[in-house]
């Protein structure tokens, strides 16, 4: 039996001038990570402090926007849909959904990519669909 | 006197539905029912501990309504539901500094009463919070982050529904005894896993309870323990700590309990398989396998066959749980469960919880709490509590 994940207009996300960089690469089609120029080391969500020093070192980089689920769960309802970390291939796991897809065949290890998902009158969002 | 403080005082308040009380009178209640368990008096309290529960601006109004009078200390500390767990050991430390001699803890709501959709509802803590634009658009909830942790943890180590259903098998089991329980009927395994699918894998039967009401407790120096006539129930360990996002270092198979009951076991002394009884902080089935796990009752990955057949009833498994029926089956006053678990270890410590479900000799006892939300960030505190 297959349940195909509801299609829903997220509430639009709240911009403000430490997380603009991010939307505005979401409304460019781009997945934004930070990256921390004291360590090399990447960062989701962005910011523009690193989370391994503090400091203000850090710069914004492309993700490729490819990675594998490494869990989810499907909110169950009126109208179902599937809430995910999935694991970057850059190495940082992120919150999303996946979409357009069988909610009832979803696995961690699951290789999915980015979709830009408009939002209700904001920046469109990444979400996921199976690869 | 062989520990730095004492619970002298503790109490639930035996409301699940609160429709004709306020939050304020209901913090007031258990204020009273927790000195009147002592034996002491609302002049006698110099120090008030409360968290987000409490209206007002940190424990100002509160203090001000319920007219304590004599407060030098008070501590607003918030983690959530396990913010009461890390009271008591704040209230010890002040108690050994000379901040205060009798410690007020309390915690109230009534989110029944307001027909709040606690579980299943997107929930937000306004604008500014900076992790909110990066979760908000997705639609999560406490009920889905928390079945990611399931969802992992049966990937990793083959966990399945039917051991989580145990979980509640075994709080069920103990809620029978309790006349105040909201969910007093025994259930099967076949009964939880056949129950409505919430988020998966988790069921409804996996979920806590929403529910009125309350609890306090009151922390005492030793003098004064020695005085009153209640049981001496001695805090002997006590720890908190912290877990976040790790900036997309995510890891849901463990929580903070790792590293808050290394604390509590290294202050107290002893081991995990000294421990007579545990509460566990339930706010679904896979809380408390994460916990015990953490808490080092059995490996990581274990606790599934752990808790299988039985492994957390009292009279029956290694390690009874929850004696009250939990939040699972009894109470989850104001979503946040710290306190009742504090509350029904110093029942079983002091010998007075149910007979059907009291742990022989339970001298030596754990309680740990949960708060926040175990998918994302949260806090625990671990408390050993030990009779003298």
């Amino acid at each position: 039996m297959a349940t195909m994940a509801t299609d829903r207009l997220p509430v639009a996300p709240n911009e403000d001038p430490d997380n603009k960089v991010y939307f505005d690469g979401c409304r460019a089609g781009k997945l934004i990570l930070g990256k921390c120029l004291d360590t090399g080391r990447l960062f989701h969500y962005p910011r523009h402090v690193s989370p391994f020093t503090l400091s203000n070192n850090v710069e914004f980089v492309e993700a490729k926007g490819t990675g594998e689920i490494y869990s989810w769960s499907v909110a169950r309802g009126k109208a179902p849909f599937c809430v995910a970390y999935v694991k970057l291939d850059e190495g940082p796991i992120m919150l999303t959904n996946i979409i357009d897809c069988d909610l009832d065949a979803l696995a961690c290890g699951q290789k999915v990519k980015v979709k830009f998902k408009e939002t209700d009158g904001g920046a469109p969002v990444p979400m996921f669909v199976p690869a | 006197m062989k520990n730095p403080a004492y619970i002298v005082g503790a109490f639930e308040h035996p409301t699940r539905k609160a429709e004709d009380k306020s939050t304020a009178q209901l913090h007031a209640e258990v204020a009273y029912g927790a000195l009147q368990d002592a034996g002491l008096s609302a002049s006698d309290i110099d120090g008030y501990f409360c968290a987000g529960d409490a209206p007002g601006m940190g424990g100002l109004s509160m203090a001000d309504y319920m007219g304590l009078t004599n407060l030098r200390h008070y501590d607003t500390t918030e983690s959530g539901g396990s913010s009461y767990v890390i009271h008591v050991g704040h209230a010890v430390e002040a108690i050994m500094h000379g901040k205060c001699n009798v410690a007020l803890i309390t915690l109230a709501g009534r989110p029944r009463a307001e027909g709040m959709q606690t579980g299943t509802a997107v929930r937000s803590f306004g604008s500014g919070v900076p992790d909110e634009p990066f979760e908000l658009p997705y639609g999560r909830t406490i009920a889905t982050m928390h079945a990611m942790v399931a969802t992992r943890h049966m990937h990793e180590f083959g966990t399945t529904s039917e051991q989580l259903a145990w979980i509640k098998v075994a709080a069920s089991t103990h809620a029978q005894y309790n006349p105040h329980a909201m969910l007093p009927k025994v259930v099967t395994v076949e009964d939880v896993v056949n129950s409505p699918m919430i988020a998966d894998p988790l069921h409804r039967l996996d979920c806590c309870v929403i529910s009125d009401g309350g609890g306090a407790l009151i922390v005492a120096k030793p003098e004064i323990a020695k005085s009153l006539k209640r049981p001496l129930v001695g805090v002997k360990g006590w720890g908190e700590a912290y877990k976040h996002q790790s900036a997309g270092g995510i890891d849901l198979t463990y929580s903070a309990a790792v590293k808050s009951g290394a604390m509590a076991y290294d202050k107290a002394k002893v081991k995990p398989a000294d421990i007579k009884y545990a509460s566990i902080y339930d706010s679904f089935t896979i809380s408390v396998l994460v916990q015990i796990e953490d808490l080092g009752f059995c490996e990581k990955g274990q606790g599934g066959k752990f808790v299988q057949d039985g492994g957390l009833i009292s009279g029956v498994g290694k390690l009874p749980f929850n004696t009250d029926g939990g939040g699972l089956c009894n109470n989850h006053p104001s979503n946040r469960g710290g306190m009742t678990k504090v509350i029904e270890a110093v029942r079983q410590a002091r010998g007075e919880a149910h007979p059907k479900v009291q742990v022989p000799n339970a001298d030596l006892v754990l309680a740990n709490g949960k708060g926040g939300n175990l998918g994302t960030r949260h806090g625990c505190g671990t408390v050993i509590l030990e009779r003298e």
